[in-house]
C-alpha cells in the first residue's frame, strides 16, 4: 500500500480521516477542473435558488398580457416570457426551488434510508439480511419510473408526493449498494482485528464500516441527484408534481409544450438548465469519486 | 443451463408474489374510500354494497388479496371505472402497441450502441471518441420528453417531414408506412438516453477487453483482424454490454411511458396516464402489472443469455 | 555451426517521444539455430519479454518503435508489412506466453483456441482443424483429448493450461518456438513436465527455441546457449556449460552466486546482488551495471562496454573481461 492509499484509509485507531487526509482530498479534487467548474456552478444555482425572494426578480406567477411569448431578450425580461407574460428568469429561479428540492430530498432520504438498511443486511447477515434484500428486490421488479408514477398517480399530486414515491424508488438502489460495499468492508483485516480488541457491533459499524462505506454512497448520491432532478422534471411534466401556478421545471416544459411552434424558447429554457445542472451533478460525482477513492481514479 | 433457468424461475416466484402484493396494495393506499376509488364518487350506495362483498371488502385483508389474486391469475383484471368495461380487453391491446415501440426503440439504441461504442473504442482518444463521450454524456444528462420535443419542433413543425403525433392502429387506414412514419419520431426520442449508456457501456467493455492477455496472445498466433475481433474481443466484451441491453429494456418500459404521452402513441404508458388522470384503479393496477411481468421475464431471459455467452456462469449457485 | 535461422540485429525498442520516453531494449543482437535451445536470461525489467514480443512485432501496438533489424527467412521481419507479418507469427513463429490463466480466452473452447491458429494459416476445414487439434491435445500429453477439446479453460488446471498453450503454439509446426517464462505460474512440480514436454516437441521438430527465464535452474535443465540480459542489454553470451562454470560477466557471476549449488559444500553465504537496476528513463553513463559491480573502475564509469567475444564460445559486454582476454 503507497502511502497516500495509507493516508486515504481512515486510521484504524480513530476511525475517523485525520485532517492531512481530508485535505489531501480537497487538494485532488481541485485537479479535476470539470468537477470544480460544476462545483461552482451549482452553488451559484442553488444560491439563486435560495435567495430568490432578496433577489429583485419579476413575480413568477405575475402574469402580464402585453408581454405574452416575449422572446428573450425582449423588454425587461432576458429570457422572455411565457404564453401567459410571466418572466422566463424569474420562473425558472422560482421553479429551481422546487426542481432541485425534488432532486436532492428523495436522494438525500433514500441515502439515509439505504444506508441503514444496506448496513444492517451487510452486517447481520442471515434472516434480516434475506428479508431486506427480498423486499427490495421487488422494489426492483419495477422500471423505476414506472414505479414513481404509479405510486404518484394513486396517492394526491404534489410535491411530498413526488418526493414519497421517488425516495421509495431509491432506497432499493442505494441499499444495494451498501450492502456489497458492506460485505466487502466487514471481510477487511482490520475488521477482525477490532473486534479481537473488544468493539462491540455497533461500534463496529459507526466507526469502522460507516466511514468506508460513506464515500461510494456520497459519489453515488452526487449522481443520482441528476438523474432524480430528471425523472422529477419528468412526473412534474406529466402533472404529477406541483400543481399550478407553482413553477417547476418539468411543469414548464409541460406549459411550453403548447405553444411550441410560436415560442420554443418557453419550452427550451427549463430544458437547457435541466440538461447543464444535471451534466453539472454528473461531474461533481465524477470529481468526488476520483477523490475520495484513489484507487478508483482513472482518466 | 436448464438447472440455471429453473433457478431463475423459481427465484422470481418470491419477487412476483411481492410485486402483486404491492399492486393489490395500490388501491388501498388511495385515499378515500376503496369503492369510491373503484366505482367514482357518482356510485349508489346499492352499487358500493354490491362491490363491497364482490371484493371481500368486509373479509380480512389476507383474503381479499387471496380472492384478487385468483380473479387476476383468471384474467380478469376488473372494470375500469372511466369505460365501464373489462379493463383486460382495453389494456392488451395497447401492450401490443407499447411492444411495439419498446422493441423498435431497442433496436435502434442497441445497432447505435453497439456500433458507435465498438468504433469509439477501437478509435480511443481520437476525436470522433471524444465527440461520441461528449454526445452521449449530453444525451443522457437531458430529460428525454424534453429532446423529444425538440425532435418534433425540428422535423415535424419547423420541417414538417414528419408527423407530430397520433398513431393509426396497424390494420388502420395509413399502412405500414404511415405506422413507421408516426414510429420514427417516438422511437428516436426514446431511444436516445439507452442509445447513450449502451454506447459508454460498450465502448468500456471492448476497451477492457482489448487489454486482455489472450487478446497478444490471439495476435501471436497470427490470426486475421476479423477473426481476432470477432472470437477474442467482442465476444468476451458482449456481457456487462448485453445485460446493460436489458436493463434498458426495463427503462423502456417505464420511460417509454413519457414518450407515448409527449406523442400520443397509444400504448400502454398513455394509457397509464390517463388512467392516472381519471383515477381510474383497476386500469392503473392491470398496467403496472404487466410491466413489472414483463420486466422481471427479460431480467431471466438475460440472465439466461449471458449464462449461454460465458460458461463461467452456467453452474448454478448453491 | 550451421546457419542461423534467426538473426536479431542492433534491436532497440523505445516507449514514449524521443525526447521523453524509455529505451527497453537497446541494442540487442543474437542468433537462434535449429534445434538448438536459447536460453533469455535475466531479472524482471530487463528487457527479456520486451526482446522477443519485439522480435514478433507484437509491441508495436502498444506504443512502441521497434529499429534494428531481424532476419528470418532471407527477409527482415522489421520491415515487413503487417499482413505479411501475420502470415508468419503462429506460422512459422510460435510464442508460448507465460500466464496460462490469462492467455486463453475463457468464453471459447480449447479444441477452438487451438484449431484457430490452424485456420489462419491453412486452407482447411474447420473439421480437418478441429481432429488436428485433438491430435495436438495428444500429443502435448492431455489425457481423453477428443473430450477434453470441448471444455473451457475454467474446467482445466495450470499445468493443462500451459500444455493447451503449447498446442497452439506449435500448430502449424513453426520453425521457432519462443517461449516466455512458460513454468513461472506453475508449481514446481507440474514445470519439470512442461520443461520436458517443450524438449521432446523441439526435439521432434527440430525447432529452434528461444527461452526466456529469470531461473537458472531452468537454464541449466533446458539451453544450450545462454544470452544475460541486464539493463535492455545483452551483457555476456556463451554455450550453458562455458556460462556455469566460467562465468565471466560481474553480472553473470553475482547470479550464480545466488543460486545454491547442491554438490557445493563450502557453505559460504549466498551473496545477493546489492542495489537496484538502472532506471531506464535515465540511464547512468558508461558501464550500466557499474553501479552495482563489485570490480568497477574509473573507467567503467566513463566507456559504455560493447558485447565482444572473449573466446570462440563466449562474448562478454565488460571492460575489465575485454581487456583480460586480449592481454592475458
Amino acid at each position: 500500500m503507497t502511502a497516500s492509499e495509507r493516508a486515504a484509509e481512515p486510521s484504524a485507531a480513530t476511525g475517523a480521516p485525520s485532517f492531512a487526509q481530508r485535505y489531501w482530498r480537497l487538494s485532488a479534487f481541485m485537479r479535476d477542473r470539470a468537477a470544480v467548474v460544476a462545483a461552482l456552478f451549482l452553488l451559484v444555482v442553488a444560491a439563486a435558488a435560495i435567495l430568490a425572494p432578496l433577489i429583485g426578480l419579476y413575480d413568477p406567477n405575475d402574469a402580464d398580457n402585453a408581454m405574452r411569448l416575449a422572446r428573450p431578450g425582449a423588454a425587461g425580461h432576458i429570457l422572455g416570457a411565457d404564453q401567459q407574460g410571466r418572466d422566463m428568469l424569474a420562473r425558472l429561479i422560482w421553479g429551481g426551488r422546487v426542481s432541485l428540492l425534488i432532486g436532492v430530498a428523495p436522494t438525500l432520504l433514500a441515502s439515509a434510508l439505504g444506508l441503514i438498511l444496506g448496513m444492517l443486511a451487510g452486517a447481520i447477515r442471515g434472516f434480516v439480511d434475506q428479508l431486506i434484500m427480498r423486499v427490495l428486490d421487488v422494489v426492483f421488479a419495477f422500471p423505476l419510473v414506472l414505479l414513481a408514477i404509479a405510486i404518484s398517480g394513486v396517492l394526491t399530486p404534489g410535491i411530498r408526493t413526488e418526493i414519497i414515491s421517488i425516495t421509495i424508488v431509491l432506497v432499493p438502489y442505494v441499499a444495494r449498494l451498501v450492502y456489497t460495499t458492506t460485505l466487502g468492508v466487514i471481510a477487511m483485516p482490520f475488521i477482525e482485528a477490532a473486534r479481537a480488541a473488544g468493539a462491540s457491533q455497533a461500534t463496529l459499524l459507526a466507526r469502522y464500516v460507516l466511514p468506508n462505506v460513506l464515500s461510494p454512497v456520497i459519489v453515488y448520491a452526487t449522481t443520482l441527484v441528476g438523474l432524480i432532478i430528471v425523472v422529477g422534471s419528468g412526473l412534474s411534466f406529466l402533472g404529477l408534481g406541483v400543481q399550478p401556478p407553482t413553477a417547476d421545471w418539468g411543469a414548464m416544459i409541460a406549459d411550453g409544450r403548447v405553444v411550441l411552434r410560436r415560442a420554443a424558447h418557453v419550452t427550451v429554457e427549463p430544458g437547457l438548465l435541466i440538461l447543464t445542472v444535471s451534466l453539472a451533478f454528473n461531474f461533481l460525482g465524477d470529481g468526488l469519486r476520483d477523490a475520495l477513492d484513489p484507487r478508483a481514479a482513472r482518466r | 443451463m436448464r438447472a440455471l433457468l429453473a433457478q431463475r424461475l423459481l427465484g422470481a416466484l418470491p419477487v412476483l408474489f411481492g410485486v402483486s402484493i404491492v399492486i393489490f396494495a395500490l388501491i388501498h393506499l388511495a385515499p378515500g374510500d376503496v369503492t369510491t376509488a373503484l366505482l367514482g364518487p357518482q356510485a349508489t350506495e346499492r352499487d358500493r354494497a354490491e362491490l363491497r362483498h364482490t371484493l371481500g371488502l368486509d373479509q380480512p385483508v389476507p383474503v381479499q388479496y387471496a380472492m384478487w389474486l385468483a380473479r387476476t391469475s383468471a384474467g380478469d383484471f376488473g372494470v375500469s371505472i372511466a369505460t365501464q368495461r373489462p379493463v383486460a380487453g382495453l389494456v392488451l391491446p395497447r401492450f401490443a402497441n407499447t411492444i411495439i415501440l419498446a422493441a423498435s426503440s431497442l433496436l435502434l439504441a442497441m445497432l447505435i450502441g453497439y456500433s458507435v461504442g465498438l468504433l469509439a473504442a477501437l478509435r480511443s482518444g481520437s476525436l470522433f471518441d471524444r465527440c461520441v463521450m461528449t454526445l452521449t454524456l449530453l444525451s443522457g444528462s437531458a430529460p428525454p420528453f424534453w429532446l423529444g420535443l425538440l425532435l418534433v419542433l425540428t422535423f415535424a413543425l419547423s420541417l414538417g417531414w414528419l408527423p407530430v403525433s397520433g398513431m393509426q392502429n396497424m390494420a388502420g387506414d395509413g399502412g405500414v408506412l404511415d405506422v413507421l412514419r408516426h414510429l420514427v419520431l417516438p422511437t428516436v426520442t426514446t431511444a436516445l438516453a439507452p442509445a447513450a449508456i449502451i454506447t459508454r457501456m460498450a465502448r468500456s467493455s471492448v476497451i477492457d477487453a482489448l487489454c486482455r492477455t489472450h487478446v497478444r496472445v490471439a495476435r501471436a498466433k497470427g490470426l486475421a483482424p476479423g477473426a481476432l475481433l470477432r472470437r477474442h474481443v467482442i465476444l468476451n466484451a458482449l456481457p456487462p454490454v448485453l445485460t446493460i441491453t436489458g436493463l434498458q429494456l426495463g427503462y423502456l418500459l417505464g420511460g417509454a411511458l413519457l414518450t407515448e404521452v409527449v406523442f400520443a402513441w397509444p400504448g400502454l404508458g398513455s394509457l397509464l396516464y390517463d388512467s392516472i388522470t381519471a383515477r381510474d384503479i383497476p386500469v392503473i393496477q392491470a398496467t403496472t402489472l404487466l410491466i413489472a411481468l414483463s420486466f422481471v421475464v427479460t431480467n431471466i431471459m438475460i440472465d439466461v443469455l449471458n449464462a449461454m455467452l460465458d460458461p463461467r456462469l452456467r453452474r448454478v449457485e448453491v | 555451426m550451421a546457419n542461423p535461422i534467426l538473426e536479431v540485429r542492433d534491436l532497440v525498442t523505445r516507449f514514449g517521444s524521443p525526447a521523453r520516453g524509455v529505451t527497453v531494449v537497446d541494442g540487442v543482437g543474437f542468433s537462434l539455430y535449429r534445434g538448438r535451445t536459447t536460453a533469455l536470461v535475466g531479472e524482471s525489467g530487463s528487457g527479456k519479454t520486451a526482446t522477443a514480443l519485439s522480435v514478433m512485432r507484437l509491441v508495436e501496438s502498444s506504443g512502441a518503435t521497434v529499429a534494428g533489424a531481424v532476419r528470418y527467412d532471407g527477409q527482415d521481419l522489421l520491415a515487413l508489412e503487417e499482413r505479411a507479418m501475420r502470415h508468419i507469427r503462429g506460422a512459422r513463429l510460435g510464442m508460448v506466453f507465460q500466464d496460462p490463466l490469462t492467455s486463453l480466452n475463457p468464453a471459447l473452447r480449447i479444441g477452438s483456441q487451438i484449431a484457430e491458429t490452424i485456420l489462419a494459416h491453412e486452407a482447411v476445414s474447420a473439421g480437418e482443424a478441429w481432429s488436428r487439434a485433438v491430435d495436438l491435445l495428444k500429443r502435448v500429453g492431455l489425457p481423453a483429448p477428443a473430450e477434453r477439446a470441448r471444455d473451457y479453460p475454467h474446467q482445466f488446471s495450470g499445468g493443462m493450461r500451459q500444455r493447451v498453450m503449447i498446442a497452439a503454439a506449435i500448430a502449424c509446426s513453426p520453425e521457432i518456438i519462443i517461449a516466455d517464462e512458460p513454468t513461472t505460474a506453475l508449481d514446481l512440480t507440474v514445470q519439470a513436465k512442461i520443461l520436458r514436454l517443450l524438449h521432446e516437441l523441439q526435439r521432434e521438430m527440430g525447432a529452434a527455441l528461444l527461452l526466456i527465464t529469470h531461473d537458472l535452474g531452468v537454464v541449466a535443465a533446458m539451453a544450450d546457449d545462454v544470452l544475460v540480459m541486464y539493463a535492455g542489454r545483452i551483457v555476456e553470451r556463451a554455450d550453458v556449460d562455458t556460462l556455469f562454470h566460467a562465468p565471466r560477466h560481474p553480472y553473470t557471476q553475482a547470479l550464480l552466486a545466488c543460486v545454491l549449488n547442491i554438490e557445493d559444500d563450502s557453505r559460504a553465504p549466498l551473496e545477493p546482488i546489492g542495489g537496484q537496476p538502472p532506471d531506464l528513463r535515465d540511464p547512468p553513463p558508461g558501464c550500466r551495471f557499474a553501479p552495482r559491480c563489485p570490480r568497477a573502475v574509473a573507467a567503467c564509469r566513463q566507456v559504455d562496454p560493447q558485447l565482444l567475444p572473449v573466446s570462440n564460445r563466449q562474448a562478454v559486454a565488460c571492460l575489465l573481461e575485454q581487456k583480460e582476454a586480449a592481454y592475458g
